[in-house]
């Protein structure tokens, strides 16, 4: 494992020699100029600082309590704990939802959100005016409700199978229908940021520890890899992540 | 209030490559430019945080902000356009080197055959061979007269490729060597051989060596890091104006950029544009700049609606098959590509916006279409972009799409899935076009672009012909499980496709049928020069980066030409 990090490293290094290069003219480099040299650490130190560490982002900044346990049982059933890992919950994948809501996607801040609204075909995409919060507080209130009208149970109370039961329900829309959106759309949301947070750059609350990355053999963020595109057998590389590359 | 600001000889309407490419022309020549451009100023060092796929690739980073501006989509007239409120099938660039800053960097020549598509149709097929309905064009120009522009853009930009038999002929080689042919590029290499069929490595902008280029300008080789396509490459390896022409430009002494310049009308007076209206975005302030030629070079969208909203030249009017702007809207075709699932896991997390091979047989007229019912082809090809996490968990047709199921299948082939992909040309069609919107509009209360675009019959008969070649190269290459999707559904403005959005400002050499003549001037008003993959009267089969960069050298020459003696140059 070392081994490959010390030849990624001497590939940087030779990288940013070679790109010096200074051919009269008008010289247009990358960003080389302002790498910030740092340098590794290894995985167990890391590792061990880690555990020590209070992670202070690890808190609420939009969901209510009872929310962040819906979402947490949810999430958890979308992407599991298994012998290859760690499942959404470990991940920090509710945290990762949590903020993101909280941030300008959970109020489309991006997105053409004028009016009027029409009911769209098929192929025009989504057609809904209300924000990704407004979508998320409905579906997990639609989760309880349903839930509690079929089991007399909160979401986050039922077994595995009964909340993949209801998580069905919700994917296929046809039984359970809630006011403003369909519940596919709430489904789909949460399967996509489910995903996002398992792999997303650990900065962002999920992927912790990198763990989302290290499950299926991703690199992260890498400075390249000239050393190792050409190799035919499989080449496993420690990840990286942007905090890396930070120094200090 | 609107600040008149004093005369100047060009004012250019978007930094991209093309504004890129015309600046750098003209200054070197020692004419004055001014360049507007909406957003904000580029450099490499901003990518010092790019690899986060997250930020760029899903929030769209560095793409326009829709809340401030989108187009509306229909696929038929029929239907009631709604507006594209999120992104989907193609992203929109906005900042200095435009599309040029977040593309992968695939840069091919178009074929000879493209260039007189209509001339050759009916000579070798017959007129009946185009179908009532398809508005197909020559192009006013030739591939040999265009040719010195493409060798022009590949020296500035550094593309590298190997030279292709049954595609046009080069003055030149490429001026550097090809991506490196990767352990998977090798299997479809061998695949495609033992097919029959003559693999390339696909010419590519990221740079496979150091290169100087002939302005003086040095860049270093692409580190495989597989951060391309929506993204900026901080090492200035991928060809983009920000690192190639906007730079010599501003050497000159003789061009003004300007950034969070939005161009919202072009002002003329019937005849000749007198110059542009604009708005900071962000302090709101409007000024108002007169320029003896304008040269409208913004996004194949926005230079369409800038024409409809100024009403400069004749809108297209589908009913009655008249008028120009907005005609010959086209896309590219997609359908019929092979997924194969294998046993062995390959580097595929590495990789390159332009790292691939492509076969040549089955584009263009490169094959008999005597009993097809359908004209030109596809590039049938293989890429290894890198797989970046949260956009591929590719997994096979069955698996649930979550829990225990999904978590396992996507990760055993996060590292063992490759596609062959189909891309294909896009030919015109009297009901694909935009025009403006009739109930939307952006935050200036102009209205949104309309477009009304959906696949024909020559596109499905094309991907059903494609589904068919793709399948046998996947299964030679050794998949384990091979999934050929091969049918083509209408186009949905939700999932991502590509974006290679061509024409609305179309080329030719007739005033009835096209809006721009071969340097890019407009026949309604000699001095706007309108520049981009707009002026493609269809799309080719190829990426088309390297035809606009052509055509914006020619447009340049054209530009100088025009400032000496006026009048119009064709």
């Amino acid at each position: 494992m070392s081994d490959k990090n010390e030849s990624v490293d001497h590939s940087r290094r030779k990288f940013i020699k070679n790109s010096g290069i200074a051919v009269g003219g008008v010289v247009v480099g990358g960003a080389l100029g302002s790498l910030i040299p740092h340098k590794q650490k290894t995985e167990q130190q890391q590792a061990s600082t880690a555990k020590k560490q209070v992670n202070y982002n690890d808190a609420l900044m939009f969901f209510t309590l009872d929310q962040f346990k819906t979402t947490e049982a949810a999430t958890e059933r979308i992407f599991p704990k298994d012998e290859l890992g760690p499942g959404a919950k470990e991940l920090g994948v509710p945290y990762y939802i949590d903020h993101q809501l909280a941030g300008p996607w959970g109020l489309n801040a991006k997105d053409y959100m004028r009016g009027p609204a029409y009911t769209a075909e098929a192929t025009q995409g989504n057609q809904l005016l209300m924000d990704r919060r407004e979508i998320f507080t409905l579906g997990l209130k639609g989760l309880d409700d349903y839930s509690n009208k079929k089991y007399d149970k909160n979401f986050a109370q039922l077994s595995d199978d009964q909340q993949d039961d209801v998580l069905e329900v919700f994917d296929a829309a046809k039984e359970f229908k809630l006011t403003g959106a369909t519940t596919k759309q709430f489904f789909q949301l949460l399967r996509s940021m489910t995903i996002e947070g398992a792999y997303a750059d650990p900065l962002y609350g999920g992927n912790k520890n990198k763990a989302g990355w290290k499950m299926r053999d991703f690199p992260g963020s890498q400075t390249g890899y000239t050393e190792t595109i050409m190799k035919k057998e499989f080449v496993k590389i420690e990840p990286k992540s942007l905090r890396e590359h930070m120094g200090g | 209030m609107t600040k008149k600001l004093p005369k100047v000889p060009v004012v250019i309407v978007g930094m991209g490559w093309a504004g890129g490419i015309i600046a750098s022309e003209l200054t070197k020549a020692g004419i004055k430019v001014v360049g507007l451009e909406r957003g904000k100023a580029r450099k490499t060092s901003d990518y010092y945080m790019v690899h986060d796929e997250l930020r760029y690739a899903q929030r769209y980073e560095m793409m326009k902000d829709l809340s401030k501006e989108t187009l509306t989509f229909r696929n038929t007239e029929n239907m009631r356009a709604l507006p594209m409120r999120t992104y989907g099938t193609f992203l929109d660039g906005i900042g200095t080197g435009g599309a040029g800053s977040h593309w992968n960097g695939q840069t091919y020549r178009f074929l000879p055959y493209d260039f007189e598509i209509a001339t050759k149709t009916k000579e070798k097929y017959g007129k009946n061979k185009i179908p009532d309905g398809m508005d197909l064009q020559d192009w006013g120009i030739t591939y040999d007269d265009l040719e010195p522009y493409y060798d022009t853009f590949e020296k500035m930009a550094g593309i590298s490729g190997e030279e292709v038999s049954l595609y046009g002929k080069r003055s030149n080689p490429y001026p550097t060597k090809p991506m490196l042919k990767t352990p998977v590029l090798e299997m479809f290499e061998k695949a495609t051989k033992k097919l029959g069929y003559s693999p390339y490595m696909t010419p590519s902008a990221n740079l496979s060596e150091n290169y100087t280029n002939p302005d003086g300008i040095a860049r270093g080789a692409c580190q495989y890091c597989a951060f391309c396509e929506r993204f900026g490459c901080e090492y200035g390896a991928k060809a983009d104006p920000v690192v190639t022409v906007l730079p010599v430009a501003e050497k000159t002494g003789k061009l003004e950029v300007r950034t969070y310049s939005n161009v919202t009308k072009i002002l003329h007076d019937g005849n000749k544009a007198t110059g542009v209206h604009y708005v900071n975005p962000v302090t709101r302030e409007e000024f108002e700049q007169p320029a003896d030629v304008v040269v409208l070079s913004s996004y194949v969208f926005n230079n369409t609606k800038l024409l409809l909203v100024s009403n400069l030249g004749k809108p297209y009017d589908s009913k009655t098959g008249q008028g120009v702007i907005g005609k010959n809207y086209c896309y590219q075709i997609t359908g019929g590509s092979t997924l194969g699932f294998f046993k062995d896991k390959f580097n595929i997390y590495a990789g390159a916006g332009a790292l691939g091979m492509e076969i040549p047989e089955f584009t263009g007229d490169n094959f008999d279409h005597s009993d097809l019912d359908f004209i030109h082809g596809a590039g049938i090809r293989m890429f290894q972009y890198g797989n970046r996490p949260i956009a591929n968990n590719v997994v096979p047709e069955g698996t649930k799409a979550w829990g225990k199921e999904f978590k396992q299948t996507s990760i055993k082939y996060a590292n063992s899935w490759l596609k062959v992909a189909v891309q294909g040309a896009s030919m015109p069609w009297r009901t694909n076009y935009l025009d403006l919107d009739p109930n939307y509009t952006d935050e200036y209360g102009v209205p949104l672009l309309r477009m009304t675009y959906d696949y024909t019959n020559q596109d499905r008969k094309l991907t059903e012909f494609m589904a068919k070649k793709t399948g046998p190269i996947m299964k030679e290459m050794g998949a384990e499980i091979t999934e050929t999707q091969n049918n083509l559904e209408p186009l949905d403005i939700s999932p991502y496709i590509n974006t290679h959005n061509t024409g609305g400002v179309i080329m030719g050499d007739d005033p009835n049928t096209s809006a721009v003549n071969k340097y890019l001037q407009m026949w309604d008003a000699e001095n706007v020069f309108v520049a981009g993959a707009s002026a493609f009267p269809h799309n080719s089969s190829f990426n088309p980066t390297g035809t606009l960069g052509a055509l914006s050298y020619l447009s340049a020459e054209g530009i100088i030409k025009y400032m000496k003696n006026g009048g119009s140059l064709v």
